[in-house]
């Protein structure tokens, strides 16, 4: 991904002396005209497209707003409420997720997702401890993480 | 117009901030409180920040990247404050409460 960007940069550059005006209008048509030959001359690049990829990471951080979001409301909700009729519960999500940068990602994300918080790391990388704020249903909230964020995730990083 | 969105991002922000805090006088144990504070505080702190940014823009005419990463860096660090807080309260044997179902974390070696 970096080296696409680099190349794209660079083209954007050229793309400036060529047409010899070097304003922030011409800097994007590089940048534009740049995107297409890496898209058309995409076979022959390593890795898939990297805007695809840009693509991507703006779904997450999508995903990411819309949970912050919900979460918010619904603890609030919860502030008021007069009677707290809550189950409160801690546990074990399994992860396939394999360097740390992507673990801490996703513990970042649950703590900020509806009712739960992540409390411990396994020593192994293999799980993630979360404690939740209202837990009827453990599967059901394992598999809400695993279908939301860690695909998003593993979309990005993959 | 722009007025009436600045207000709301301000007012909305104040009273997450506003909420979170009672949510942390309110809520039973150290777990659930730290709930209120990472998620709503957050929102709060952005929602205002954001209102100040706007604020900034269209009444004095300045662009202030600082208040925008200002927002980043609460997104960024609020949650991990929070992992550790609760796992530095857990490690060091704070109860749950009472009212607590599951605890699968029990029985792990730390």
């Amino acid at each position: 991904m970096a080296i696409q960007i680099i190349f794209n940069l660079l083209i954007a550059v050229m793309w400036m002396f060529l047409s010899e005006t070097y304003t922030v209008l011409s800097f994007f048509i590089g940048l534009f005209i740049g995107m297409g030959l890496l898209f058309f001359l995409r076979r022959f690049v390593p890795d898939i497209f990297y805007v695809v990829r840009l693509y991507r990471i703006i779904k997450l951080n999508l995903i990411f707003l819309r949970e912050l979001i919900l979460s918010s409301v619904s603890i609030v909700a919860l502030a008021y409420k007069p009677k707290l009729d809550i189950e409160p519960g801690i546990f074990a999500l399994p992860i396939e997720l394999k360097s740390s940068w992507e673990i801490a990602l996703l513990g970042n994300l649950i703590s900020l997702t509806p009712g739960t918080l992540s409390v411990a790391v396994a020593d192994d990388n293999s799980k993630i401890y979360i404690h939740a704020m209202d837990l009827p249903d453990v599967e059901a909230s394992i598999t809400e993480i695993k279908e939301t964020f860690e695909k998003a995730i593993m979309e990005v990083t993959r | 117009m722009i007025d009436i969105i600045i207000s709301l991002l301000l007012l909305l922000g104040t009273f997450f901030i506003l909420s979170g805090s009672l949510g942390i006088l309110r809520f039973p144990d150290v777990y659930t409180r730290l709930h209120a504070a990472t998620k709503a505080a957050t929102l709060g702190v952005a929602g205002v920040l954001l209102g100040s940014f706007l604020y900034l823009l269209f009444d004095q005419g300045i662009v202030s990247g600082k208040l925008l990463l200002g927002i980043v860096f609460v997104l960024i660090t609020a949650p991990i404050s929070g992992h550790m807080i609760s796992r530095a309260a857990y490690n060091s044997g704070v109860e749950l409460w009472d009212k607590t179902k599951r605890d699968h974390l029990k029985n792990e070696s730390k």
